[in-house]
């Protein structure tokens, strides 16, 4: 309970803050939605081509403006140095990992939540699905989880902006790759059962990077 | 062992030992070596100049960078085993304030007050807001807050849950006289009782004032350590001048 109580208090304040701001979710929405837009101007007209590359569209979109979210996981608690503020508090450092992971996950979430029902308009697609919904859930968990630790290690080096997408995109492609897959099919009318293999990567992948990352991260975090 | 249950090396007094510390990074070494010990309710000061190993002492101390060797207790408690039961016992107060300049004052510190499991946190929060003289800026942003007045919340954030143990890094970094003294007040009235305290600064007179006890750090090794009684500011300035080198 304590655990859950302390993640919860991390994942709040992170929350509470960037209601203030804003600049997390603002910039990555803004970023998902000119890459929405541009793409369907550069692709134009036709239904079959649109089926063909959208799911793609749609996972480079996500995941850009994901690691945008996710470079500013660590920046405030660097910036104020309030991460030693954490790490002299009577937690395990893994709340820090999952209560930033959540705050991470919710703001991703949003900016999904807002940018699908625009890709849904202007790429015509049937976005609103239980398989799509699925797919994305799982492939945002998966992403955030291994994100999480990489934004707490690339925070640490100077140039975090260029390294936390070197070192991170590759990591979670077969998170992206199975989205693409996944999402593909679902798009296409695909059955439960056509995407249940896909579905089944996006699952084994998250529980994998999850507890890694959970393991791991009192390593990243100690120096 | 069972959850909740911490191993107690050393049932003494001492409310921090340390044995054969030392911390490198990459091959440099910053501390070479540390003994020291404080008893309970003993207030002992650490001068030193730049680079001498104050601050990453405070941190191993404070748990939050692990020694490359050595060990040390608090209140008989092995950092090895029992890092979260330490740092429930100290209060850490450095020229870094950890606190959010997006959240209020109040929500600074709620969210402490959360980490640490204090009872009844609205009770303690205004009355350390009265303490630092802050209960009328207790819903402003922190970001709004002058340097002093930021330091001086963050004195309240270190006390929040009555910490036995003080650990100050140049806590009077941007402190006006005023905040000096409150601070000064603020240590003394933790929970009644004097708590231990460990505070390094640069400026001899106020480190003199406010400790017992008193040490010099060069060169990552403990140079020099004297009863505060023992010295006075002109005695402290040769002892400080031939330890470090540096003229003052």
């Amino acid at each position: 309970m304590s655990f859950l109580r302390k993640t919860m208090a991390i994942t709040r304040k992170d929350v509470l803050s960037e209601a203030r701001t804003r600049e997390i979710i603002f910039s990555a929405l803004l970023f998902a939605l000119l890459v929405i837009v541009t793409f369907n101007f550069a692709f134009g007209a036709g239904q079959a081509e649109l089926a063909l590359v959208a799911p793609g569209i749609l996972w480079v979109t996500f995941s850009f403006a994901g690691v945008l979210s996710l470079n500013r996981a660590f920046v405030p608690e660097k910036e104020e140095n309030c991460l030693e503020g954490l790490m002299a508090s009577p937690i395990p450092r893994e709340v820090i990992y999952v209560g930033k992971m959540l705050a991470s996950f919710l703001f991703m979430i949003v900016i999904e939540i807002i940018s699908l029902p625009v890709f849904a308009l202007l790429f015509d697609l049937p976005v609103f699905s239980g398989q799509l919904v699925l797919i994305t859930f799982l492939a945002t968990v998966g992403f955030v989880a291994v994100g999480t630790l990489f934004a707490a290690l690339a925070v640490n080096t100077k140039a975090r902006e260029m390294v936390l997408p070197i070192l991170f995109l590759p990591v979670v492609v077969p998170i992206i790759i199975s989205a693409v897959k996944a999402s593909g099919l679902a798009l296409t009318g695909g059955s439960w059962g056509d995407i249940g293999n896909w579905l089944g990567i996006l699952g084994a992948f998250d529980a994998i990077f999850l507890v890694v990352s959970y393991w791991v991260f009192n390593f990243v975090i100690e120096e | 062992m069972a959850a909740g249950e911490h191993k107690v090396m050393d049932e003494g007094t001492w409310a921090i030992e340390t044995k054969g510390l030392t911390k490198s990074f990459s091959g440099h070494r910053v501390l070479r070596g540390i003994d020291i010990r404080v008893a309970r309710g003993e207030s002992v000061v650490i001068f030193g100049p730049n680079g001498a190993g104050k601050t990453t002492l405070i941190k191993i101390l404070a748990t939050i960078m692990n020694p490359t060797s050595g060990v040390f207790l608090v209140n008989g408690l092995s950092a090895r085993d029992s890092a979260e039961a330490i740092r429930r016992s100290i209060g850490v107060i450095t020229h870094q304030t950890y606190l959010y300049g997006t959240l209020t004052a109040h929500e600074n510190l709620e969210f402490y007050c959360r980490l640490y499991d204090v009872p009844d946190p609205e009770d303690r929060i205004e009355e350390l807001a009265a303490l630092v003289g802050l209960a009328s800026r207790l819903h402003d942003r922190v970001g709004t807050f002058s340097r002093g007045m930021q330091q001086r919340l963050s004195i309240a954030r270190a006390l929040l849950h009555h910490p036995s143990v003080m650990l100050l890094d140049e806590p009077e970094t941007g402190l006006d006289q005023q905040a000096v003294m409150i601070l000064r007040d603020a240590l003394r009235a933790v929970t009644g009782q004097r708590p231990s305290i460990v505070l390094t600064t640069h400026n001899l007179e106020r480190g003199l004032e406010l400790s017992d006890r008193l040490l010099i750090l060069a060169q990552g090794k403990i140079a020099y350590e004297r009863p505060t009684r023992a010295i006075d500011l002109a005695g402290l300035r040769e002892a400080y001048c031939e330890c470090t080198g540096v003229r003052l």
